[in-house]
């Protein structure tokens, strides 16, 4: 194609918006909206699953041993623990580190308390492994493993904490997902009555072009030109602002609740910037083009 | 040439409107084509656009039968053909040079032609000193001016002109047709479509005439021999 013809397909598709300026800001609107709570939902999602991951770390699970199991026993599970795949790191602790560390909990400074329980350890079965994972996900099934070796009492661990934060992910996914289907479902109505008002308005336009000679896709093009138009600008929107608000939003969390930074930690907006306006380009681009396309055909046939 | 073998055209309402036509037109005729209201003729000049397909028989243009062209052809051998309306069809929101370059922008011709080729065309319809008017702006005989250097932009082979004059009064109507005539002798066959006997009778071109679906005279040099 021609330049020249490119500049002319452009500027007839501009307009096209312009004629139809109400009906295109419609569109324009709910492609922003709709690509604006994927921007967020994306943020959130990703930003939950960025916690979780930092929680995995923090996570462990807990084995104790059956009373009075010897020591080689106990390292030999150990071993058998190390080997596997899934797991992360072990580290162990002895009856007298338990002992250490819950009377230092237990009785603080007045460790002379203590010193009544100091000949019969009352943790004298507390040894145990902590066993750090790589996948929380794999959490379930490393339990179930666990419970199953002979010489394990007790399998301690924690169900909340990672899958609470798998499942209001897992929440926020299917709601964004339900609430940007119906707004998706708009924006194409919208974008499609856009295209039909405008082809309406050039028939007569259209018609000479037929006989004159002009190819359907010489026709076809100011209205797909309008409808990337739509998209391009309806994702643009919502990208700035998301960009800003995201900035914004991470400063005043982490300003307002320092206490929480140890706990949670946000994306820089640059890390997570060019995927989300990558994705959220090519869904507003893809779905003006798309929609124009298949309106302004079924259109142009008659 | 333009060859039409026992063509028929019944509408989907079950109108026969061309019954078994069959006609030879050679390249750079000048044709009129007469007849009664309903007999036929934008039917014929549909057909030969392509915009309307024959139930039965051949229609043969340069060659090409147009039953057998493929649809992907059918635009370019649209730009071997002009098309002139009765009520002109100029777009109202363009003025003149746009209307006439929009002709050339659609088939993809490049800046420097249109540059060149439009204010040449809007020379010889003489129009060059309005080609900033807005179609309102102007004349029924400068509006079908414009409507006529936009069929010939693309230098088509074929004019094709359906009642060019019937919105005009005479005087118009005869510089239209002596414009036409013009283009006639520059090589390119037209092929006009009129219910002006004055006009006919005039230019002493060959005349065909038809009645309901049929031909039923074609005379060189005719008159305007039908009676209404
Ligand atoms: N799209 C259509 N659908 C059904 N019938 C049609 C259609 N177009 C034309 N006809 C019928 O075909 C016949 C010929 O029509 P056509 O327009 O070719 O006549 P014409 O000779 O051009 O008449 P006029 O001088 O009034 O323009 C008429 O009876 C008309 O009613
Ligand atoms: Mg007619």
């Amino acid at each position: 194609m021609r330049i020249s013809t490119f500049w002319y397909c452009l500027k007839q598709g501009v307009n096209n918006i312009c004629r139809n300026i109400l009906f295109s800001l419609a569109s324009i609107a709910t492609v922003s909206a709709c690509i604006f709570l994927f921007c967020l939902f994306f943020s959130i999602v990703i930003n939950v699953q960025y916690v979780i991951k930092n929680t995995e770390s923090t996570v462990g699970i807990t084995v104790f041993f059956d009373d009075g199991l010897d020591a080689n026993k106990i390292k030999e599970i150990g071993n058998k623990i190390k080997a596997r795949d899934d797991v992360k790191e072990v580290t162990f602790t002895s009856a007298e580190d338990a002992w250490a560390e819950a009377k230092q909990e237990y009785f603080g400074d007045m460790q002379d308390l203590a010193e009544g329980f100091e000949e019969d350890n009352p943790l004298a079965n507390s040894a145990s492994y902590t066993i750090f994972l790589n996948d929380l996900v794999d959490q379930d099934q490393v339990v179930d493993w666990l419970k199953g070796i002979e010489g394990v009492r007790k399998v301690n661990y924690s169900k909340t904490a990672a899958e609470g934060m798998n499942s209001l992910n897992k929440v926020i996914g299917v709601l964004s997902m339900l609430i940007i289907g119906v707004l998706l479902a708009v924006a194409i109505f919208l974008i499609s009555n856009t295209i039909s008002v405008a082809a309406a308005f050039r028939k007569n336009e259209n018609q000479i072009m037929k006989l004159i000679g002009a190819t359907n896709y010489m026709i076809r093009a100011p209205f797909v030109v309008e409808g990337i138009i739509i998209g391009l600008v309806g994702a643009c929107i919502p990208l700035i602002s998301i960009y800003f608000l995201y900035r914004s939003a991470v400063g005043y969390v982490v300003t307002k609740f320092s206490i929480l930074s140890g706990l949670f930690q946000f994306l820089p907006v640059e890390a997570i910037f060019p995927y989300m306006a990558a994705t959220a380009l090519t869904l507003g681009v893809g779905i003006g083009f798309f929609v124009s396309f298949f309106t302004i055909r079924k259109h142009l046939k008659v | 040439m333009i060859e039409l073998w026992n063509v028929s055209k019944t509408y989907e309402a079950g109108n026969k409107a061309l019954r078994n036509v069959s006609m030879t037109i050679e390249d750079g005729e000048f044709v009129f084509i007469i007849g009664r209201s309903g007999s036929g003729k934008s039917t014929l000049l549909k057909m030969l656009l392509k915009e309307v397909e024959p139930t039965s028989g051949k229609i043969v243009v340069n060659d090409m039968n147009l039953s057998k062209m493929p649809r992907g052809f059918i635009p370019k051998y649209r730009r071997k053909l002009g098309m002139v309306f009765q009520d002109f069809r100029l777009l109202k929101d363009r003025n003149v040079y746009e209307n006439v370059a929009f002709a050339q922008r659609v088939i993809g011709a490049s800046t420097r032609s249109i540059r060149e080729s439009v204010p040449a065309m809007l020379k010889m319809v003489g129009l060059s000193s309005k080609y900033k008017f807005f179609p309102q702006q102007l004349s029924g005989g400068e509006q079908q001016r414009v409507a006529i250097a936009r069929a010939l932009i693309n230098r088509p082979e074929i004019l094709l002109a359906d009642e060019p004059t019937g919105n005009l009064d005479g005087h118009n109507s005869m510089e239209i047709m002596k414009l036409l005539n013009e283009v006639n002798k520059l090589g390119t066959t037209v092929i006009v479509v009129t219910h002006s006997q004055e006009i006919v009778d005039r230019m002493k071109k060959r005349v065909i005439v038809m009645d309901r679906g049929t031909i039923i005279s074609d005379e060189k040099k005719g008159g305007y021999t039908y009676e209404n």
